[in-house]
Parts: structure tokens; C-alpha cells; sequence
């Protein structure tokens, strides 16, 4: 009981009673503001996604309606020529990204075992960690002019392989980091268990452990291919450019990214046209390779 | 039965000093993989002289002299860079001074818990798209979308600010300034995403602290949160000025390739790799050798960013 002289306070008062947690105006004022603030760069941030994903709608979609099948089957049009399409480009961007892959996916894959398997932290592995890291910022023209140096000059022609070359340089790194990501997300008992059983780290490596890290390998490898679907400047003096089909690889190749490049720049309407039609492809190769992406690293065997 | 006849024929010793094609098999494999995981740092030593090689008669004529002289004239066979070493740095500076409010501001935006997750995950995934957009794209939307669209607003920046000298020239349609945010907005997803990593490793107890000493939300971003990811954050900008650095394409479509330097952000301008991108093509010669000579040059700068924003992060992961 509470004594005359104290405050009249019982414990379920604090319960009952609502505490005054009043928080000065200026605060919740800073509050509200930077709460407006963060949503308006969301809207600020979205909004050129919103803009370029529109534009490539409106104008890509409506040159590959008006004339379907031929934008896919006829070559590029010279200027001032209607009509035309971009059937050569799509096939080089293919090739040169499958030459960019077959360089850098056995490359990346087995540089990855050796950090994760065999290096497990050492000096040449921390060292290849920091070499994929620095790879990583190389800038894309950079790669090109690399793949000019050893390829182009080398064979004395522009082609496919110098842009497929150019290519892997910007694919290593991806591929390499997600492998390593894959090998890293096996638990230690299978290497244990692989052990025990007197497997060789090869025999291990390649009857369970890479099999195990498939997924993750797979996603580095659409990941990979996804950027360089897109890249331009790394074919800008490697592959160039053809008006035509390109009948060996050993000959310059029109790819997608930069015939964007030379129609968008040009003061013809049918080549600016033609531009967002091949951009609108481009995206949507990169969209539909990355949500591929995503949905192989959500399955996982361990 | 004696022990003897039991016991192998010859120990693991012996066993393992037998011709064993598994086992040699594996030994080829393992010297493989360390022949690759070498060639990864070859491939970078091997990028760097295959440009020197190539940029070394340039480099003897121009020597460091080179990096300040205005002058890009193939007839006469005189080249100097600092047009285009100026322009590369301006233009991602001013890039990053756009990108950098905007990116850490979305990153505290998906970081905290103002939406539900179900809405935020869309938006998460909206911003990778960003990142997923060929750059050639964005160089392409700038010509025919945004250009047009921002120069009536640079043209009053102009006629309120232009005792400024930054926009004493009027906004020409190929320029530094609309160039860079371009480019802003082509490396907000590096920041987004890193610092975003970095806010969200944050120890929980930090915010539990900062709440329970009376912090409102805001507070407990901007002066316990905030500083806590500062590593990170600082990274995430250092990788995107290593991006905007070597960004080509929509530099080459957008900024105009003036081989002057100008103050003002509204004239054109050039940068290193959109001057490669656009006279590599007619290029031989000692204009060849100049251009490999600024690729070398963008090499170091970006290779200095990169190793400086990989130490900064490495520290922040360290911290975790």
C-alpha cells in the first residue's frame, strides 16, 4: 500500500497508462523528410528503367511487327534502303559469345577448383582472388584492344575468334566467382566422405563434387554470357563489323551490340529503327539469360 | 594361420610408389588447375604488355608530355591526351556526384523495412535490371530519348547560372554534363547493390542500441547505421568510379569527342575510351600507338581505383 507522502504509482499502471513517448517535432519532421527523400531517389532510379524499357517497346516492337520474319532472315540495308534485317548479326553475336564461353568456361571452372579445392587460402590462391577482382574492372575496351594486339594483329584479319578472345577476358571473372561459390557450398563431409572412400581429388572433383556444383557453374555461365551479349566496345576492333554473312571465322562478323552502335549513330531513319528492333532482341537475349540464372542457383543438390 | 599371410603383400608405401594411373591422372589435373589459377594473373601482365608493346612508339616520342598537351592531330603527327584525360575524369566525377545521393539513398530504401518485403524484392530485382541493360543501349536511349528530353531544362540552368563558367556555353546536344548522367545512372547499380550488402550486414544490436537510446528510425540510419557501413559504402563508390571511368559506349554516342578541354559542362568533350572507340577504326601508325598509349593510361587509372575500392572493401568484410 502506498504511502501518503509517495506517488499513488502500482506496477499495472505503466501497463494502463500510455507512456509518453512523445518525439520532438523537428525529429519526426527530419523523419518524414528523409523518408520522402529515399522514396523520391527510388522513383528518381526507376524511372530511366521505366523510360528505356518503354522506348525499346514502342520502338523495337513495332519494326518487328510491321515486318516479322524478314527483320530475323535479311541482311542489314545499306542507307537510304528500306526494309532489311539482322540475321547475320544475331548469328555472330552467338558465335562470338560460344568462342568467349568455350575459352573462358574450362578456364574459369578449373581456376576455381584450384582456389577451392586445392588452394583452400594459400598465397597463389588469395593471389588468383585478387587477379579475378582486378580482371573484373578491366574496362571492356580494354579487352578489345588486348584481343587486337594477340589476335587481330596475329591473323592479320578481323573475326569472330578475336571477338570471341575479347570477349572471355570480360566472362573469366564472372565465371570464375561463381563457380568458386558453387565448389564453396558443398559441405566438407561429401570431401570427407570422398576421402573415406579413397577417391582422387580428380576422380572426386569430377564424379561428385562438380556435378554437385553444376547449378552455380551454369548461372556463372549465363551470367557470363548475359554480359557479353550486351558488350560493344570489345568488338568494336576485334569482330567489327559485316554487311554480310560472315562465311568463316576467320572473317569480320557483324554482331548485335554493334550494329546498335553503327545504326544508332547513322542519320537514317530505317537504320535508327532497325537499331532499336536489335535492341529490343539484345534485352530481352540478356532478360530471359538472367532469370535462367536465377532459377538454376534456387536449386541446390546440398 | 600365421600374421604373415594376412598382412599386404607390400605397404601403403610401396603402394603408393607404384605406377597408378588414377593417381597419376590426378596429379596432371592438380598441376593443371595451378597452371590456370597462374594464368589468370598472366592474362593481366599479358593485357598490360600487350598494350605497352603497342603504345611504346608513342611513348618514346611523347614521352610524359603526352598527358598535357591539347593537341590530337593525325596529319602532322602530334598527339597529346589531356583533353580526354580531363573529360574521363570530370565526366565520372560529376557522374558519381549524381550517383552517389541517389545510390545510397535506394540502398537505405531496400536495406530498411519501410515496405514489405513482398514489394521490395520486385524493386530489388528492378534495379539489377538496370545493371543488365547493355551500356551501347543506354548510349542509344541518351541520343534519341534523354538528350531531347533534359536540354530544355540545361537551357535554363544556362540562362540563370551562366555567369557560372561550368555553364557559361549553351547546352549543345553532344555534351559532358548530360554524358555524365548517363552515366550515373548506368553505375547506380554498383552502388545499390554493394552498399545495400553493407547496410544490411550491419550488426542488428547497433539498431537495437540505437532504438533502445531513444533514436527515431531516421536517427539510428543516419548516425549509427550510415557509419557503420561507411567501408562498404565508400567501395561500392570507388567500383562505380572504376566503372564510370572506363565506361565507352555511351560516352562515344553522347559526349561529343571535342579534343579541347572546355570548362564548361555544356560543350562537348571527350573521353579516353570514346576516343578510342571512335578512331581506332582509321587508326595506324603512331595514332595507333597514342591510342594504345591512353588505353595504358586508363588501364592504370582504373587498375588503381579497383585495387584501392578492393582494399577498402576487404577491410569492411574483415570488420564482419
Amino acid at each position: 500500500m502506498s504511502s501518503p507522502n509517495q506517488p499513488d504509482l502500482n506496477p499495472g499502471d505503466f501497463a494502463s497508462s500510455e507512456i509518453n513517448y512523445s518525439v520532438a517535432q523537428g525529429r519526426k519532421v527530419f523523419g518524414n523528410v528523409m523518408t520522402g527523400l529515399v522514396l523520391f531517389c527510388v522513383a528518381l532510379a526507376l524511372l530511366p528503367l521505366g523510360s528505356i524499357l518503354f522506348m525499346l517497346l514502342t520502338n523495337g516492337l513495332s519494326r518487328l511487327f510491321t515486318d516479322f520474319p524478314s527483320v530475323f532472315t535479311e541482311l542489314p540495308p545499306p542507307p537510304l534502303v528500306d526494309g532489311g534485317g539482322f540475321r547475320n548479326a544475331i548469328i555472330g553475336t552467338l558465335v562470338t559469345c560460344f568462342i568467349g564461353a568455350l575459352i573462358s568456361v574450362p578456364f574459369g571452372v578449373l581456376t576455381a577448383i584450384y582456389t577451392v579445392e586445392f588452394g583452400q587460402g594459400n598465397r597463389l590462391s588469395q593471389f588468383v582472388r585478387f587477379c579475378t577482382n582486378v580482371l573484373s574492372g578491366v574496362p571492356s575496351i580494354i579487352a578489345g584492344l588486348f584481343a587486337y594486339g594477340i589476335v587481330v594483329l596475329a591473323m592479320g584479319t578481323f573475326s569472330a575468334i578475336a571477338g570471341g578472345v575479347a570477349l572471355s577476358v570480360l566472362m573469366l571473372p564472372i565465371i570464375i566467382r561463381t563457380t568458386e561459390e558453387g565448389l564453396k557450398s558443398i559441405p566438407r563431409e561429401v570431401r570427407q566422405g570422398l576421402v573415406g572412400i579413397g577417391a582422387t581429388n580428380f576422380q572426386g572433383v569430377f564424379s561428385v563434387i562438380l556435378p554437385a556444383a553444376l547449378p552455380f557453374v551454369a548461372t556463372g555461365v549465363t551470367l557470363a554470357l548475359a554480359r557479353a551479349a550486351g558488350e560493344t566496345a570489345p568488338l568494336l576492333f576485334t569482330a567489327l563489323f559485316n554487311q554480310f554473312d560472315a562465311r568463316s571465322l576467320r572473317e569480320p562478323t557483324a554482331t548485335l551490340s554493334v550494329l546498335i552502335y553503327n545504326y544508332a549513330i547513322a542519320p537514317y531513319k530505317n537504320q535508327n529503327e532497325l537499331a532499336w528492333a536489335a535492341a529490343l532482341i539484345v534485352v530481352l537475349m540478356i532478360l530471359s539469360v538472367s532469370i535462367l540464372a536465377r532459377t538454376l542457383t534456387s536449386r541446390k543438390v546440398y | 594361420m600365421t600374421l604373415q599371410t594376412i598382412a599386404p603383400e607390400e605397404t601403403l608405401i610401396q603402394s603408393s610408389q607404384k605406377f597408378n594411373l588414377p593417381r597419376l591422372i590426378n596429379r596432371l589435373f592438380y598441376w593443371l588447375t595451378v597452371l590456370l589459377a597462374v594464368g589468370v594473373g598472366v592474362i593481366l601482365l599479358w593485357i598490360t604488355y600487350s598494350l605497352l608493346s603497342i603504345a611504346f612508339p608513342a611513348i618514346a616520342q611523347f614521352n610524359i608530355g603526352f598527358l598535357f598537351t591539347q593537341v590530337w592531330n593525325p596529319v602532322q603527327e602530334l598527339y597529346g591526351a589531356l583533353p580526354q584525360i580531363y573529360g574521363t575524369i570530370v565526366s565520372s566525377i560529376i557522374a558519381l556526384l549524381f550517383a552517389i545521393p541517389l545510390g545510397v539513398g535506394v540502398a537505405i530504401f531496400l536495406s530498411e523495412n519501410f515496405l514489405p518485403s513482398k514489394v521490395l524484392t520486385p524493386i530489388a530485382f528492378l534495379v539489377e535490371l538496370l545493371a543488365a541493360i547493355p551500356s551501347v543501349v543506354y548510349g542509344m536511349w541518351g541520343i534519341f530519348v534523354f538528350i531531347p528530353f533534359i536540354l530544355p531544362l540545361l537551357q535554363l540552368i544556362h540562362q540563370w547560372f551562366g555567369w557560372i563558367p561550368l555553364f557559361s556555353t549553351s547546352p549543345s546536344t553532344r555534351q559532358m554534363f548530360a554524358t555524365a548522367m548517363v552515366l550515373a545512372i548506368m553505375i547506380l547499380p554498383t552502388i545499390i547493390a554493394i552498399s545495400r550488402d553493407a547496410l544490411i550486414s550491419v550488426p542488428p544490436q547497433l539498431r537495437q542500441g540505437a532504438y533502445g537510446l531513444g533514436a527515431t528510425r531516421w536517427e539510428a540510419i543516419t548516425q549509427v547505421l550510415v557509419p557503420a557501413a561507411l567501408s562498404g559504402i565508400i567501395g561500392s563508390i570507388m567500383l562505380a568510379l572504376g566503372r564510370a571511368l572506363g565506361e565507352t559506349m555511351a560516352a562515344a554516342m553522347l559526349i561529343g569527342n571535342a579534343n579541347r578541354v572546355n570548362i564548361s559542362l555544356f560543350a562537348p568533350a571527350s573521353t579516353i575510351s570514346a576516343l578510342i572507340a571512335n578512331q581506332f577504326g582509321e587508326a595506324s601508325g603512331l595514332q595507333r600507338s597514342s591510342l594504345f598509349y591512353l588505353a595504358l593510361i586508363l588501364m592504370i587509372l582504373t587498375l588503381v581505383v579497383n585495387m584501392l575500392a578492393e582494399f577498402i572493401v576487404s577491410r569492411f568484410q574483415q570488420v564482419e
